[in-house]
């Protein structure tokens, strides 16, 4: 696999030499646990075993709640309450389930301004970065349809709110809606459908997991310096890198212990403290909420979602432009959904030729500019449709914009880029050299 | 390779095996909760036992309740019916199943005392299940031995609820049940 | 400089999340010191079978309890009351057997394995899971701070809603619907009450359950007190555990995981600098030549 020369597989005993032959997988995973990574990787390129992990646990205690769980309007909340109260330990697997999703996220978002930072997205690693995004929206997908399956007055609600947003695409919106809902309305198809793909989704995001894995085992990892690991011979290769097993599997263990600790005192002492009061009540189709609010996880492309209101020249313009087509409704649709397409599409909007963001002093502040707008945007996602929120919406989603739209393709012509280190090498020795000198902190 | 070295590597080699054996143990109690859960429920668990008030059963009448999905015979006998049973207590070892079948005493001979729930063997509870193919069988002096009386292939049970005649080889079943006053518990409770 | 980002992540999760429960809620809930609450807390045996009683003597006239079973009275952790007791009390409930009248249905006495029945009314709502399902803190500035201090405050709402009926303020009409409760918000409020800007002038609103605790209501057999603050919170205890009864269970999971865990990544720390000793050495000797 992979360009980054390295020692290869060889079977030794008869029955891996009849393997070899027949199903190379030991080859396959040798060469995945055995990939050259480079030396200088640091505690920000933990996430992606922090990530398969949660992966892995959402689909364990899903499978396990399925066997307890009824897809049926009349049952599925009782069900739930069946799990929390009869089913040996189902209280708690519930609660990592419930919570799994939360640090699933964290994690996502942590390794997404990760690739952001160190420009993990840019060339040759496009379709790494295409692939994680496509990733990431199965993952809210699959998360939003979880969060219908009990049945409570938030489950309910929100699937009425977010399936309205399709609903505001012109001419077929009404039709599609209906399509996905099965019905004019919320109602016991939904929630068997979603039942249905929020079963099967994981497992399409299992398999995209290996593609995305099998896309930068090939270019080979990134690192903080956004060096490329040397490819000229076996033994230069060797110098900028490490084993994956053991030094980083170790490595990124003790941080997935270290993050555990904090999720088991989440899940055993405040578990519902990232939910919703009233997704305890049961679904109601007669009372709604007084607020609906989605979960804390898709809160900064809801904020995003809501700036765009009629009054907004950019929205009234486009709305004269396509004749009303493109009302507010829309237009907030499409806000929403291009803020994730423009975050997939920075490998071409950076035209800057340094790739990380450690040797681009200007980059460096409007990227954690980027980061404060994020949580500044989920902030505003929580609070109520008024001002001032609305106004500050507005102000965050047009930095969201020209972030990605202006300011990078900007950055690469007017900045003045430091010097990277010329090797992984260089890097990795200069910061157990003298200790303190660099501001970063490779593994360890 | 000096001293300092070799302790070295026996200090890391443990310490490589003390990590590799506490991630074994929280890998174990991480997948005791999910085989666990697979077990009966409370819910479940809760229905392991039920109780019915006897105070209203008549000498020589008989009720049919329903314990985990298959009836119980609740049989008041009279004292013919005692007489009857026991009779033939003497002849136990060419019964037909010369096992009592009692789980509450279990292993024992088939003689009427070992079948009947109290001492006067008044009480008689055993699961309507025929021993044969799972028939119910029918009550009330049914059959040939003025017991119970399969229907399907015609096994004849005797007021103590011991196969007499036909395919059945076991005597009908009585499971785990109590007096606790007017009440008969059915089953274990915890 | 990521640890930054990670501090940040975590804290955005607070913010968010308080802010999801921004809704409603004036500060009037007070934070009661309940058992249960704190690393430790467990239920009070004691304050749940008081509660118990509570709820058996004035709530369940109205409210049902659909989703607890008899035989929870007797789970441990609960209130752990003697099985033949769960019995006797079970008796006082009907509930409706459809496999009796050959297969008809007809109601019979409550037994062991039976839940409470439910009340189907939308003024009563069930209250299994009121407690879970209102949060007595909030914000501030939908930052999710004071939950994160306090607690999700379901148990203090209750008691402090029980507790908040107040005389009406004067400025309401004769007659206006409902009745006035200063920790209530969802309910209707007089225009009379409004000052000019379209504010509450007074906190809460008129609430349709008339006050259902005056004191004195129950007697209780160990001599606990029972003035109207006492009654709330037990019967808030009550409700909590009715609620979360498997909170014991989850904490004492929670915290063996966190010992497992711990002591897996102190031995990982170790491992892991023990591992990359040899290559960071190497490292520093290159990096001097």
């Amino acid at each position: 696999m992979g360009g980054i020369p390295h020692d290869h597989y060889e079977p030794k005993s008869n029955f891996e030499k009849g393997m070899a032959k027949r199903l190379p997988i030991f080859g396959l995973l040798y060469d995945t646990l055995m990939i050259p990574t480079p030396k200088n990787l640091n505690w920000m390129w933990i996430w992606g075993i922090v990530l398969t992990f949660c992966l892995a646990l959402q689909i364990i205690t899903g499978i396990v709640l399925v066997m307890h769980y009824t897809p049926h309007e009349d049952l599925a909340f009782a069900s739930v309450e069946h799990i929390m109260r009869n089913v040996n330990g189902g209280h708690m697997i519930r609660y990592f389930h419930m919570n799994g999703a939360s640090l699933f996220f964290v994690a996502v978002y942590a390794h997404i301004f990760r690739g952001l930072y160190y420009g993990s997205y840019k060339a040759p690693r496009e379709v790494t970065w295409i692939i994680g995004m496509l990733i990431y929206l199965l993952m809210m997908g699959t998360a939003f349809m979880g969060y219908v399956l009990p049945w409570g007055q938030m489950s309910f609600h929100g699937t009425a709110v977010i399936t309205g947003l399709f609903g505001a695409i012109p001419f077929i919106g009404e039709a599609l809606q209906t399509w996905l809902l099965g019905a004019t309305a919320v109602g016991q198809p939904a929630l068997n459908r979603f039942f249905s793909l929020h079963y099967l989704l994981p497992f399409v995001i299992a398999g995209l997991v290996i593609v995305h894995i099998w896309a930068f085992h090939t270019t080979g990892n990134n690192n903080p310096t956004g060096v490329e690991v040397r490819r000229t011979s076996k033994a230069d290769a060797e110098k900028d890198t490490l084993k994956f097993w053991p030094y980083f599997v170790i490595k990124d263990l003790f941080a997935l212990a270290v993050i555990l600790v904090v999720f088991m005192a989440i899940v055993g002492f405040m578990p519902n403290y990232l939910g919703h009061p009233d997704n305890y009540i049961e679904a109601n189709p007669l009372a709604t909420p007084a607020h609906i609010v989605p979960e804390w996880y898709f809160l900064p492309f809801y904020a995003i979602l809501r700036a765009f209101t009629a009054d907004v020249w950019v929205v009234q313009i486009a709305s004269f432009i396509t004749g009303g087509i493109i009302d507010a409704k829309f237009f907030g649709v499409l806000a929403m959904f291009g803020a994730i397409a423009v975050m997939a599409l920075a490998p071409w909007l950076d035209t800057s030729s340094v790739r990380s963001g450690r040797y681009r002093p200007m980059f460096k502040w409007w990227f954690w500019i980027l980061v404060a707008d994020f949580i500044f945007l989920m902030w505003l996602g929580a609070m109520p449709a008024e001002e001032p929120y609305a106004s500050l919406s507005l102000l965050g989603a047009t930095y969201w914009f020209a972030y990605f739209l202006v300011i990078l393709p900007l950055l690469g012509v007017i900045e003045k880029p430091q010097t990277p280190p010329a090797t992984i090498e260089e890097d990795f020795n200069a910061h157990y050299g003298k200790k303190g000198a660099d501001s970063a902190t490779p593994a360890e | 390779m000096t001293q300092t070295d070799e302790h070295d590597g026996e200090r890391r080699d443990f310490l490589y095996f003390a990590t590799g054996a506490a991630g074994a143990v929280a890998t174990g109690a991480a997948v005791w909760p999910l085989v666990n859960q697979m077990n009966p429920s409370a819910d479940v668990k809760a229905l392991a036992s039920i109780r019915v008030n006897v105070a209203d059963i008549q000498p020589g009448t008989q009720v049919t309740v329903l314990w985990q999905g298959k009836p119980v015979f609740i049989r008041r006998r009279t004292e013919d019916e005692i007489t009857a049973a026991r009779a033939d207590d003497a002849d136990v070892d060419n019964l037909q199943d010369p096992i009592d079948r009692n789980e509450n005493k279990p292993g024992l001979p088939a003689i009427d005392a070992n079948r009947s729930l109290d001492e006067n063997g008044e009480w008689l509870v055993m699961l309507g299940v025929c021993t044969h193919l799972g028939c119910v069988p029918l009550g009330d002096g049914a059959g040939d031995f003025g017991g119970w009386f399969c229907p399907c292939h015609g096994s004849h049970y005797d007021t103590a609820g011991r196969i007499r005649r036909g395919p059945a080889n076991q005597n009908l079943l009585v499971p785990i049940a109590a007096f606790d006053g007017d009440e008969l518990v059915i089953g274990k409770e915890d | 400089m990521f640890k930054k980002l990670s501090t940040g992540l975590t804290l955005v999760m607070a913010l968010a999340a308080g802010g999801a429960n921004a809704a409603g809620g004036d500060a009037k809930v007070t934070d009661y010191d309940f058992s249960f609450e704190d690393f430790f807390g467990s239920y009070d045996q004691m304050q749940l079978q008081r509660g118990l009683q509570v709820y058996t003597e004035i709530c369940a006239a109205c409210h049902g309890l659909k989703y607890v079973s008899f035989r929870n009275l007797a789970d441990k952790g609960g209130p752990e009351l003697p099985a033949d007791q769960v019995r006797a009390y079970a008796k006082n409930y009907e509930v409706f057997d459809p496999s009796l009248a050959d297969g008809d249905g007809d109601f019979r006495e409550a037994a062991w394995a039976d839940k409470f029945p439910a009340v189907t009314s939308a003024a009563a709502p069930d209250l299994s899971l009121m407690a879970k399902a209102r949060a007595g803190f909030h914000g501030p500035y939908g930052t999710g701070i004071n939950q994160f201090l306090k607690g999700m405050g379901g148990a203090e709402y209750i008691a402090s809603l029980l507790a908040g009926y107040a005389d009406a303020p004067s400025c309401a009409p004769e007659g206006f619907d409902g009745h006035y409760n200063t920790v209530f918000t969802a309910g209707g409020y007089p225009k009379e009450c409004l000052d000019a800007d379209g504010n509450h002038k007074y906190p809460g609103s008129w609430i349709g359950m008339a006050q259902p605790i005056s004191g004195e209501d129950v007697e209780y057999i160990d001599g606990s007190p029972t003035d109207v603050e006492a009654l709330s919170q037990d019967v808030a205890a009550f409700l909590m555990w009715t609620a979360e009864p498997k909170l014991n269970d989850r904490k004492r999971a929670g915290f063996v995981g966190i010992l497992v865990l711990g002591l897996l990544a102190i031995l990982l720390y170790f491992t892991n600098k023990a591992l990359w000793a040899p290559v960071k050495r190497r490292a520093k000797e290159e990096d001097e030549e």
